[in-house]
C-alpha cells in the first residue's frame, strides 16, 4: 500500500495525509478498524448499484430458505434475500448516522467554540443547557423525540442528531479551553485578532483531531441508536430494510430460524467494533505527541 | 520629541484565592521613536506583565491602574476594536518560546500572511509576495524555505525568525521582544539579536527589549530600567547603569556575572545575592530589597524609597545608593 501513498503529489494536504497513513500502517487497530469501516461503506455504496435480489421482492415459496448459491445467506419469512437486506441496511445506517453527526457537529462545535471564547454567562447558559440535554440517556431521549415527531427515518436522524449536539459541544469546549491557554493564542491576540477569528483560524484546526476521533465514535453510537430505534419500530419504516428492523422480525422465529437474528446482530456488532477500532487507531495516529515518540 | 510610548505609574494586581495581590507597582518609563529600551530583572519580577499591560492583554482577573499612552492616546480609552487594530499593526510582540508561540497546524507562510491580510489592505497575491520578502529579510530565503513548511519542520532559531517576521510584518512603531532568545542556544542567540538590531535600526522602530540577561540588554539597548519584585529600582542610559550602577540590587546582579578572565580558584564561589525574592503576597512594608541588602538601614524597612535623580537621566529608588566617587 506504501507505493500508492508515495505515488500521490506533494501538496501540503497530501503530505499530511501521507504521514498519517504511513503511521497508520504500523498501527494494528487502525488497519483492522479502517478495513472493516471501508468494507461497511463499500457495502452501503454497493446497494445503490447492485444487490443480489431486490429487497422488496417477496417470494413466499422460498421463505426461510437455507443459504445457497441463489440466496447467499438464505431468506427471511417473506422469502426476501437476507444478504441483500444487509447491504441495503448498511446504506440506511450510514445515512442516518452520518446526517446525525452533521447535525451534532454543525450545532455542537460552534456552541462549544462560543462557550470557550466568550466565557461568563454565555458559557454558563450554553453548558447548562447542554447538561440538561445530556441528563437524559441518549436512547431514551431519542425515543422521546420520535414519540413526539412520529416514527420514521428522518425523525430518527433528528433524534440521534440532537443527542449528538451536547457531546460535540462539550468536547469542543473542553479542547478549546485548554487551547486558549496556549502561547500561540496569546501571540494571535497580540497580532490583533478577535475571538471569532482566533476560534476559527487557530482553535478549530487544532481541535480537529479530537473532533474527528469523536465523530467516528459517535458514528458507531449512531448506528447502534438507529438499530435500536428501528428495532422498536420508531426508526426506519418497512418495507425499507434496516438492521434493527431485521432483528425485530427475527424475534418471532428465533427458535427455528436463529440465523435471521444472528446475521444482522453480527453485522451490527462487527461494524460497531470496526468503527470503534478505527476511532481508537485514528486517535493514536493523529496524536502528534504519540507520533513523535514513535 | 514626543515619546511614542509612555507608561505612567502602572500597577497591576491579580485576584487570587488568597485575595488581591499586587504584582507590579509604580512602573514609569517612556520610549522615544526609534529608541531601544531595555527592561531587565529576574523571573517573576513583572517584566512580562508590563509587556502584556502595554498590549492590553492582561488576564481577565487582573486589575490595572495608571496610564499607558501610545502615540498620544491613552490605551485604556480605546475600544476593543481599536485595540485590535493597534496590536500586531502598530505594536507587536516577539514571544519567548518559538516552540509554543506558533500555531502547530498552520504553515509558516499562512501565519505570516494572516497579519498582513488582517491589517493592511492588500489581496492574497500581494500578501504572498510580501511574505516572501519578509522571510528573506529574517534570513530564511524562499529559495531554501518553502512557505508551506510547518513549525515542527524548523529548528528553534528558524522558528524564532518566523516569529520575528510575523511581528514586523506590518512595520510596527514599537516592537516588544519578551525574552526573545531565552529558549535558544548562545550561538543562535547572537544571530537573532543581530537580526532584531538590524531590523529595528533599518525600519526606525522603537524596541522594548525584555530580558533577564544583562548581556543582551547591554548589546541591544540605549536606555534601560532594572526591575525588582514588581518595582523599578534603577533607570538610566544603559552606559550609566553599566558603568556606575547605584542600587545595591543592580550591584548584586553585576557581581553575580561570572568573569572568565579573573582567575577563579576552585574554592572561590560565584557571588550570589543572599536570600530570595519575596513572594508577591508577602512583600515587606518598606523597600522590597531590604531583607537582602548589604547596607540596609532602619528607614528602608519603614517606607519604600521614591525614585530620585542621581544625575541626568540616571535615577534610583534607594535611600543609600552606592557611591562611585
Amino acid at each position: 500500500m506504501l507505493w500508492l501513498i508515495h505515488a500521490c503529489g506533494d501538496s501540503t494536504m497530501v503530505k499530511q495525509l501521507k504521514e498519517v497513513l504511513q503511521d497508520g500502517l504500523y498501527n494494528r487497530k487502525f488497519i483492522i478498524g479502517s478495513s472493516i469501516t471501508l468494507l461497511f461503506f463499500a457495502m452501503a455504496l454497493l446497494s445503490y448499484t447492485w444487490t443480489p435480489h431486490s429487497v422488496e421482492e417477496i417470494n413466499i415459496a422460498v421463505k426461510l430458505a437455507k443459504p445457497s448459491l441463489e440466496y447467499w445467506l438464505g431468506t427471511d419469512h417473506f422469502g426476501r434475500d437476507i444478504f441483500s437486506m444487509l447491504i441495503f441496511g448498511a446504506r440506511n445506517s450510514v445515512i442516518v448516522a452520518m446526517v446525525a453527526i452533521v447535525i451534532g457537529m454543525g450545532v455542537g462545535v460552534p456552541l462549544g467554540l462560543i462557550a470557550a471564547a466568550k466565557k461568563g454567562w454565555i458559557d454558563e447558559t450554553i453548558m447548562r443547557f447542554n447538561d440538561f440535554t445530556f441528563a437524559f440517556p441518549a436512547l431514551i431521549s431519542a425515543i422521546m423525540i420520535t414519540a413526539i415527531l412520529g416514527p420514521g427515518s428522518v425523525n430518527s436522524i433528528i433524534a440521534i442528531g440532537i443527542f449528538n449536539i451536547p457531546v460535540f459541544a462539550r468536547i469542543t469546549r473542553g479542547t478549546a479551553l485548554s487551547l486558549w491557554k496556549r502561547e500561540f493564542i496569546l501571540a494571535a491576540k497580540s497580532a490583533g485578532k478577535g475571538s471569532i477569528q482566533i476560534s476559527l483560524e487557530h482553535i478549530l484546526p487544532n481541535a480537529s483531531n479530537i473532533l474527528i476521533v469523536q465523530a467516528t465514535i459517535q458514528f458507531a453510537l449512531g448506528i447502534l441508536a438507529e438499530a435500536g430505534l428501528s428495532y422498536l419500530g420508531l426508526g426506519t419504516q418497512p418495507p425499507a430494510p434496516s438492521w434493527g428492523k431485521m432483528l425485530n422480525d427475527a424475534q418471532t422465529f428465533i427458535h427455528f430460524a436463529p440465523q435471521l437474528a444472528i446475521y444482522p446482530g453480527l453485522t451490527i456488532a462487527i461494524t460497531v467494533l470496526g468503527l470503534n477500532l478505527f476511532g481508537d487507531g485514528l486517535r493514536d495516529v493523529l496524536d502528534p505527541k504519540l507520533r513523535r515518540s514513535r | 520629541m514626543m515619546p511614542v510610548l509612555e507608561v505612567k505609574d502602572l500597577s497591576v494586581s491579580l485576584h487570587t484565592p488568597r485575595g488581591l495581590v499586587r504584582l507590579i507597582s509604580q512602573i514609569d518609563f517612556s520610549l522615544n521613536p526609534g529608541e531601544k529600551f531595555g527592561i531587565v530583572g529576574e523571573s517573576g519580577c513583572g517584566k512580562s506583565l508590563t509587556a502584556l499591560s502595554i498590549m492590553s492583554l492582561l488576564p481577565a482577573n487582573a486589575i490595572m491602574s495608571g496610564e499607558i499612552w501610545f502615540q498620544g492616546k491613552n490605551i485604556q480609552n480605546l475600544t476593543e476594536k481599536q485595540l485590535r487594530r493597534m496590536r500586531g499593526n502598530r505594536i507587536s510582540m516577539i514571544f519567548q518560546e518559538p516552540m509554543s508561540a506558533l500555531n502547530p497546524v498552520k504553515t509558516i507562510g499562512a501565519q505570516i500572511a494572516e497579519g498582513l491580510l488582517l491589517h493592511l489592505r492588500i489581496n492574497k497575491k500581494e500578501a504572498e509576495i510580501r511574505t516572501k520578502q519578509l522571510l528573506d529579510s529574517v534570513g530564511l530565503p524562499v529559495s531554501r524555505f518553502s512557505l508551506n513548511l510547518f513549525p515542527h519542520q524548523l529548528s528553534g532559531g528558524q522558528r524564532q525568525r518566523v516569529m520575528i517576521a510575523i511581528a514586523i510584518a506590518c512595520q510596527p512603531d514599537v516592537l516588544i521582544a519578551d525574552e526573545p532568545t531565552t529558549a535558544l542556544d548562545v550561538t543562535v542567540q547572537e544571530r537573532i539579536l543581530d537580526l532584531i538590531n538590524e531590523i529595528v535600526e533599518d525600519s526606525r522602530m522603537s524596541l522594548l527589549m525584555i530580558s533577564h540577561d544583562l548581556g543582551i540588554i547591554a548589546q541591544t539597548t540605549e536606555r534601560m530600567v532594572v526591575m525588582y519584585a514588581g518595582n523599578i529600582v534603577e533607570s538610566g542610559t544603559t552606559v550609566d547603569v553599566f558603568q556606575s550602577m547605584v542600587h545595591p540590587y543592580t550591584y548584586g546582579l553585576f557581581s553575580a556575572i561570572p568573569k572568565p578572565n579573573r582567575h577563579l580558584h576552585a574554592r572561590e564561589r560565584l557571588y550570589s545575592i543572599p536570600g530570595q525574592v519575596p513572594e508577591p503576597d508577602a512583600r515587606p512594608v518598606g523597600c522590597n530589597f531590604a531583607d537582602r541588602c548589604f547596607q540596609v538601614e532602619e528607614i528602608c524597612r519603614i517606607t519604600p524609597p521614591d525614585m530620585k535623580i542621581i544625575h541626568g537621566q540616571h535615577k534610583v529608588a534607594c535611600y543609600r545608593p552606592i557611591s562611585h566617587k
